[in-house]
């Protein structure tokens, strides 16, 4: 079994995890247009190498940020939203 | 034929049949490049050649001849999907793939046994009862059957109410069917390479050449080759590749583990497939028992296995069948799925003038072998969408129009 710390809840089988997928440059409503809703909703980078994404531990709901090579299937680290946001997104928050 | 089978047997000596000649040289220019060599490329590729008479066409791949997802699918073949748009497609593939060994003079083993989506929820009951009507409104041979039926013509498996998710019915699909994935690779690499087209294997595609907004050759581990039009159809390395060509695809790379079992005398005829177990099972023309279940809950460039699919796989299979208890797991993989966000894939032209996709095959592609190579051939050829592609254009996520086929999904994901 494989074991993903919430920066939370600590160390817990990744089972207990929800996959959220990429981490994606948040779109401003009042500017966005149809093309680009369309493309945040559907297009993936899908990179092979280090990516930023989102999991949720399930049983207390908690969202976090982990940094992961999607090729050795290594988890890198795992931050907290607001830590992410703060040191991490640079210009794509 | 016949005769040359006879000839063969009394022969003395029986040297093997090396199916075709490789390509010496990588020629500096080709009217179409293929990216991939698995069983879409190569057949895209023959019907290039076979329907359109383009024969100056190079099929590239980074590994070996049909060493990804063409070998590491679990060979099932059915139409019995749920849009009009999806059943249309498989089922043209259907027809092909009933002709396609005498067609390409290889044994695909193509074999017919019966296709059963079996359900344990009232709502998956709806889904298979929707499915059928669309399915039988096309033409495709398609029902919806009870346990006694089920049990009648599977009597290996447990129809016991005494289990944590007893069998309310099934989708039954006769025509469902299972085939010898390498062979089909073969055939169409054979017959196309018959007909002029040069294969190369251990030569990755490492930059796509675009001028003025047009694909106009590739970058190889052999130099550069200049195309006029290229296509690409890498599965897992889809987006990889597409990124290359310069645009960004609706995928997320998922494995999807496979495994068989030790080989046994024929038990199981059928196709059981349960989406709510995550569980689908046939036995291989060989004995194995071949079983697949639910991708992994997270994307990933890999083809590792792992235990915890086994543990789900196996639990809910010995529900289903509990004989499987005195089998050991023989071998294990897994593929790189290209999943989509509506289990359709995507075909056809893309925002590079003379540059194509096929790609989005999560984990449906093989059945659609033969009528994605026919009708990609079409569209390369044409340099058009072709009608049965329509609703499986890139574009479809620009404009909302996504063809939902997860309910049609072999098991859910």
């Amino acid at each position: 079994m494989k074991i993903l710390t919430c920066p939370v809840n600590g160390p817990r089988n990744i089972t207990e995890f929800v996959w959220g997928g990429e981490v994606k440059p948040t779109l401003d409503p009042a500017t966005a247009t149809d093309d680009e809703w369309a493309a945040y909703l559907f297009l993936e980078a899908n990179v092979a190498g280090e990516i930023y994404e989102w999991w949720l531990h399930a049983p207390t709901n908690t969202w976090f940020i982990a940094r992961r090579n999607t090729v050795t299937d290594t988890i890198l680290e795992t931050m907290t939203v607001d830590d992410y946001f703060a040191h991490r997104a640079g210009g794509a928050a | 034929m016949p005769l040359a089978l006879l000839k063969y047997g009394l022969a003395k000596e029986h040297p093997q049949d090396p199916h075709f000649d490789w390509t010496p040289e990588l020629k500096s220019s080709y009217d179409v490049v293929v990216i991939g060599a698995g069983g879409h490329g190569l057949a895209t590729a023959y019907y290039l050649a076979a329907h359109h008479g383009i024969t100056n066409v190079a099929v590239l791949d980074k590994g070996w001849l049909a060493g990804g997802n063409t070998a590491r699918n679990t060979t099932i073949i059915r139409a019995n999907y749920l849009t009009p748009e999806g059943v249309r497609f498989y089922k043209e593939s259907v027809d092909i793939w009933r002709g396609l060994s005498n067609e390409l003079d290889i044994n695909m083993m193509y074999s017919e046994r019966g296709h059963f989506t079996l359900a344990h929820t009232d709502a998956a009951l709806r889904t298979a009862r929707w499915r059928a009507e669309v399915n039988k409104h096309l033409g495709v041979d398609s029902e919806v059957i009870g346990p006694d039926e089920i049990k009648r013509i599977c009597p290996t498996i447990n129809i016991s109410e005494d289990v944590r998710y007893p069998i309310l019915g099934a989708l039954y699909h006769p025509p469902g069917a299972i085939a010898r994935h390498d062979a089909v690779a073969w055939g169409y690499a054979k017959e196309a390479v018959r007909r002029g087209v040069h294969i190369f294997t251990q030569t990755p595609v490492n930059r796509i050449v675009i001028e003025n907004g047009r694909a106009v050759g590739v970058e190889t581990s052999k130099g550069i080759v200049r195309a006029g039009k290229i296509v690409q159809a890498v599965a897992g390395a889809s987006s990889e590749v597409a990124r290359m060509a310069g645009f960004p695809l609706p995928i997320r790379t998922i494995p999807l583990q496979a495994c068989v079992s030790e080989p046994v005398k024929p038990i199981l005829d059928q196709i059981i497939v349960s989406g709510s177990l995550h569980v689908y099972i046939s036995q291989s023309a060989r004995g194995e028992m071949v079983m697949g279940g639910a991708t992994d809950p997270y994307g990933l460039y890999s083809t590792r296995s792992t235990l915890d699919f086994k543990e789900s796989l196996m639990a809910h299979m010995l529900e289903l069948f509990p004989f499987m208890g005195e089998l050991r797991v023989l071998r294990q993989w897994a593929g790189m799925a290209d999943m989509t966000p509506d289990f359709s894939p995507v075909m056809g032209l893309t925002p590079v003038k003379n540059y194509y996709i096929d790609a989005g095959w999560g984990t449906w592609g093989f059945k659609a072998t033969p009528v994605c190579g026919v009708r990609m051939a079409e569209c390369i050829a044409t340099d058009r969408q072709p009608e049965l592609l329509q609703p499986f254009a890139l574009d479809r996520f620009r404009t909302f129009d996504l063809v939902g086929e997860k309910g049609a999904a072999s098991v859910g994901h």
